[in-house]
């Protein structure tokens, strides 16, 4: 049977995991490799490294770290951030990452979607999507260069349309993060992630709010997601991965020993 | 000294397009030397060779045949393990995309894309995490191994079973989890990806096959 995800997000800039609140403010928590080391060890089952300044600087970043967590950790792991090029896919693809995660660029120029997945296959070609609710609108809207809060800009696209376009263009996965939810730990949107489920026929990664383990749980049994991705309450050591990965197998979620 | 395969304890072929990196960390954590080559002589001295994949059939077999591997490859007397991608190139052809590619012929088998037909509505592809195996045989690729175990899978095509099936995944359909003919193997899932499992079957193809 296949497992349910658990996915430890670690936010990198400059070299340093951090987190910052609702995307500002960031905070340092530590090094990168041995907080990877960490959550593989504590029964993680994937990782995913945000680069959060390399998509809305617009610089060349220094991804060394990627060959330093390869060497060390034993479950896989996604980058995300920056990646603009096949060549860029292609670098990081040696250096030992197992997928790629792509936002902005892919809402700048789709057609990298399609490219990426002819080349390196579906498996790898990940894409993360900022979604935000527009209480005055009430429309579930996607955001680019979230990394950067004086670049932050809403797009044209709304969420399930770019949900499918992705996916028309060959996508591997898809993580939705709920920018309303991020950092406050107050539960996934269940809403919005049943809503996207429904349109979404490849693996759905929830991220956003994840605050109790039973955040973890109403999102496997409501949204019915394949993995659920927080940072924060693994950073700050609000919830154990073993505990929580335990207490989700008692409530019959299969989940990886 | 430079490492070459008289004294590496094993060679990944230099497919070009494949994730290579974390198969050979994923030996060197496990205290093996490893050279990375696509040179014929590398290879065919190798006392253990690695066919490692990533991406689609086309694009590996169009690097493999650039490379002039081809008939390296199926010449080798060696055990040959392949992975994910590797395993699937071992077959004899793979549809994907619905572009017939021949493959290096070396297991009786095809590749096709996963179908839904015992499954409910929810199978969702890639099969993509953490899955475990079914019919383990007792080869020794699998030693130690139990149905207890995950191991990490990322594909959309899978090959049906055969009679050279030795270990079998439920997703959607039941498919081969790995494949063995003569000093030929290979496996559907990660093993470089796939925690101390997946270390425990590197080991194994190491020491006992």
């Amino acid at each position: 049977m296949l497992a349910k995800r658990i996915i430890p997000c670690l936010d990198v800039k400059d070299g340093l995991v951090v987190k910052g609140v609702q995307f500002r403010n960031h905070e340092i928590i530590g090094d990168i490799v041995p907080l990877a080391q960490r959550y593989a060890d504590e029964g993680a089952d994937e990782l995913v490294f945000y680069d959060i300044a390399a998509s809305s600087d617009g610089r060349v970043v220094d991804r060394s770290w990627v060959e330093r967590i390869a060497q060390v950790i034993d479950i896989p792991f996604c980058v995300a951030g920056g990646i603009k090029t096949e060549q860029d896919a292609q670098t990081l693809l040696l250096m030992g990452a197992d997928k790629l995660s792509i936002n902005s660029p892919a809402l700048s120029d789709p057609s990298l979607i399609t490219r990426l997945t002819r080349q390196f296959g579906q498996q790898c070609v990940v894409i993360g999507i900022d979604s935000f609710y527009d209480d005055n609108t009430g429309l579930y809207q996607v955001h680019q260069f979230t990394g950067d809060e004086a670049k932050s800009a809403k797009t044209t696209w709304q969420t399930i349309d770019w949900v499918k376009e992705v996916q028309q263009r060959g996508a591997g996965e898809i993580v939705l993060n709920v920018m309303n939810q991020d950092g406050v730990r107050q539960g996934y949107d269940i809403e919005q992630l049943s809503m996207v489920r429904e349109h979404c026929n490849i693996p759905l990664i929830a991220s956003g709010g994840a605050g109790t383990m039973a955040h973890f749980k109403d999102v496997f049994e409501q949204a019915d997601v394949d993995g659920a991705l927080a940072a924060s309450v693994f950073h700050k050591g609000i919830i154990d991965i073993q505990d929580l990965k335990s207490y989700l197998r008692s409530q019959n979620i299969a989940m990886r020993k | 000294m430079t490492l070459d395969a008289q004294t590496a304890d094993a060679v990944i072929i230099d497919t070009g397009c494949a994730n290579i990196s974390s198969l050979k960390f994923a030996l060197q954590r496990l205290g093996y030397q490893i050279l990375v080559s696509a040179d014929k002589a590398q290879i065919q001295s190798a006392s253990k060779v690695f066919l490692p994949g990533v991406g689609s059939a086309e694009f590996a077999m169009n690097s493999i045949n650039e490379r002039n591997l081809v008939g390296v490859v199926q010449s080798l007397k060696q055990p040959v393990l392949g992975i994910c991608l590797g395993m699937q190139l071992m077959t004899e052809h793979s549809i994907e995309n619905d572009i017939d590619t021949p493959c290096l012929n070396l297991i009786p088998g095809e590749v096709k894309r996963i179908t839904a037909e015992n499954a409910d509505h929810n199978l969702r592809l890639p099969h993509m995490g953490w899955n475990t195996l079914e019919n383990i045989s007792d080869s020794p690729l699998f030693s130690g191994i139990t149905g207890e175990d995950y191991f990490y899978f990322v594909h959309t095509y899978c090959a049906p079973i055969n009679s050279a099936t030795i270990a079998q995944c439920d997703y959607g359909q039941r498919f081969s989890a790995s494949l063995q003919n003569n000093n030929f193997s290979g496996v559907q899932f990660h093993p470089e990806r796939s925690g101390k499992a997946g270390a425990k079957l590197l080991s194994n193809f190491m020491e006992l096959c």
